[in-house]
């Protein structure tokens, strides 16, 4: 995959001078305070939304239209409540002209990876919030997306589920080689899970500091209580805090 | 995490059909008690037993009335379900039809139907003028909600939509066509649920237009549904007879209801909030 770089500048309120470039393969994730625009960078990068000015570029490639490598996971599930598993994940083939005779291997790989093989024929409402998030992120791998966007997906689960989510989050990766953007306000988790933490400021929001994490991979088992993992915490911890001073 | 929940058993609690039951039948005796006990005459209040005698003797007269007012209702319900959803597809597809048409659907909607009747009969012949008020009463029901469960689309799905569907395209054509591809995949099963509410409503308010109708044209002397065999009934002083046809007036929207609620239960009941029962 190649890299992306991406120079935003929304001239009203959410962003100013927002500048961020990632490269394939890295699992970034922006963390910053509520309401810094957060959501607004991952919505740019998806081309759900135009920048007022400035410019989103994926170098190495002329085609303008990449949503056919985007993969996009809200912070609720947002499942069909009236389709069953597998249809849901059918969704994004199905909308690119997919039969369902031809999408069936693929919903039932994307089913296996997040563990949910066995769970192709529930409805959504059958499901616990931390399974129809995965069915949620079965639904974004189904297209085998180079990147993959994901905005809060794990804010509204209880720990043990968002921990265990983390975990595959990261084997995910690894087994699919995508490019992973997180968007998150969980000190925690950013710091378990990236390669690269991207601070945000409050609005208008922009970097204000860009952390190297852990390389991409699966974390060892005991990485939570690892000093390294404290330290990075501390880290993090401490450009968020001067960012708030700075802004009483 | 949860396991597979398996569909829930069936509300199978004998209580809650013994006792309505048993407090019916109960009213019932104390009617036919009192009515015999006091002997009051048929023509004041006829007991239960002769309004069901009537219904077996009458049975002739009140059948051929009893079908001239469902076919109405029915068909007054049909068209107002065709017409009601071909027109909140209609005002979903585009703002601008929305904004012109749907000011007056609320304005026909609050204007009491009956008021219309007799001007609908003046301009029509019978059973036209009829049938327009059965279909004008259960339209809007259907037209409102219709259109209410149209655009109740969770706005996430409605991006992701945008996300892996169509290219944004700007040529007006291909706009119109992705709209109408999100009208089928998401917006059609999302109205689902709310256009069976109308569809419940608009069933019991047909029988009602109905109704309402035969007797605005009765009370003008023509007719043969069920609602003018009580105007007539009346003025005959046939209080069994009235008594009768209010029966078969009752039981008919009884039956309507419980179909509906049957149609609606077997279509949500796999995935709608409410269609799950309480312990579930």
């Amino acid at each position: 995959m190649h890299d992306i770089s991406k120079v935003f500048a929304n001239g009203v309120t959410a962003l100013a001078g927002f500048d961020l470039s990632i490269r394939a393969g890295e699992f970034v994730s922006l963390l910053g305070p509520s309401g810094c625009g957060k959501s607004t960078v991952l919505r740019l990068v998806a081309g759900l939304a135009a920048p007022t000015a400035g410019q989103v570029t994926w170098p190495g490639s002329t085609n303008a239209d990449h949503r056919s490598e985007i993969g996009f996971v809200f912070q609720e599930a947002t499942l069909m409540p009236w389709a069953d598993v597998a249809s849901n994940v059918w969704l994004p083939l199905q909308l690119r002209g997919v039969s369902r005779r031809d999408a069936r291997e693929r919903i039932a790989e994307s089913l296996a990876l997040v563990g949910l093989e066995d769970f192709a024929k529930a409805y959504p409402r059958e499901l616990s919030g931390g399974m129809r998030m995965r069915v949620s992120i079965a639904r974004a791998l189904s297209i085998r997306p180079r990147l993959l966007l994901m905005d809060e997906p794990f804010a509204a689960l209880d720990e043990i589920a968002r921990f265990r989510l983390n975990d595959d989050l990261l084997r995910l990766q690894s087994e699919l080689g995508c490019t992973i953007v997180f968007v998150t306000h969980s000190v925690y988790e950013s710091a378990y899970l990236s390669s690269r933490i991207a601070v945000m400021s409050r609005r208008p929001g922009r970097i204000v500091a860009e952390i190297p994490g852990e390389p991409p991979g699966p974390r060892p088992k005991d990485f939570r209580t690892s000093p390294r993992y404290a330290a990075l915490c501390g880290q993090i911890s401490q450009i968020l805090l001067e960012q708030t001073e700075e802004h009483l | 995490m949860a396991s597979h929940v398996t569909p829930a058993p069936k509300r199978g609690n004998p209580v809650r059909l013994i006792l309505p039951l048993a407090v019916f039948a109960a009213a019932l005796a104390a009617w036919e008690g009192y009515v015999r006990l006091n002997g009051v005459p048929p023509y004041i209040l006829p007991a239960p037993s002769l309004i069901a005698t009537t219904i077996v003797t009458d049975w002739p007269l009140l059948r051929a009335s009893l079908f001239t007012t469902l076919q109405t209702t029915l068909l007054g319900l049909v068209l107002a379900v065709l017409g009601g959803v071909f027109l909140a597809v209609l005002l979903s597809l585009s703002r601008i039809v929305e904004y012109s048409l749907y000011p007056f659907a609320i304005v026909l909607q609050v204007t009491p139907v009956i008021a219309i009747a007799p001007l609908l009969l003046i301009y029509m012949p019978q059973d036209a003028a009829v049938l327009t008020c059965a279909w004008l009463v259960a339209f809007f029901p259907v037209l409102s909600n219709t259109m209410l469960g149209l655009q109740s689309v969770d706005r996430n799905l409605m991006e992701l939509f945008g996300l892996y569907g169509a290219p944004a395209a700007n040529r007006p054509l291909a706009r119109f066509r992705s709209r109408l591809k999100a009208l089928w995949y998401l917006r059609r099963p999302a109205a689902l649920s709310a256009f069976l509410t109308g569809l419940r409503i608009a069933g019991g308010l047909s029988l009602i237009g109905a109704v309402v109708a035969e007797m605005a044209a009765g009370s003008a002397g023509a007719g043969s549904g069920l609602a003018y065999r009580i105007i007539e009934s009346q003025y005959r002083l046939n209080i069994p007879r009235l008594f009768a046809a209010l029966v078969l007036l009752a039981l008919t929207g009884i039956v309507l209801y419980l179909l509906l609620a049957g149609i609606s239960h077997l279509l949500l009941r796999r995935w709608h909030e409410s269609a799950l029962s309480r312990d579930a």
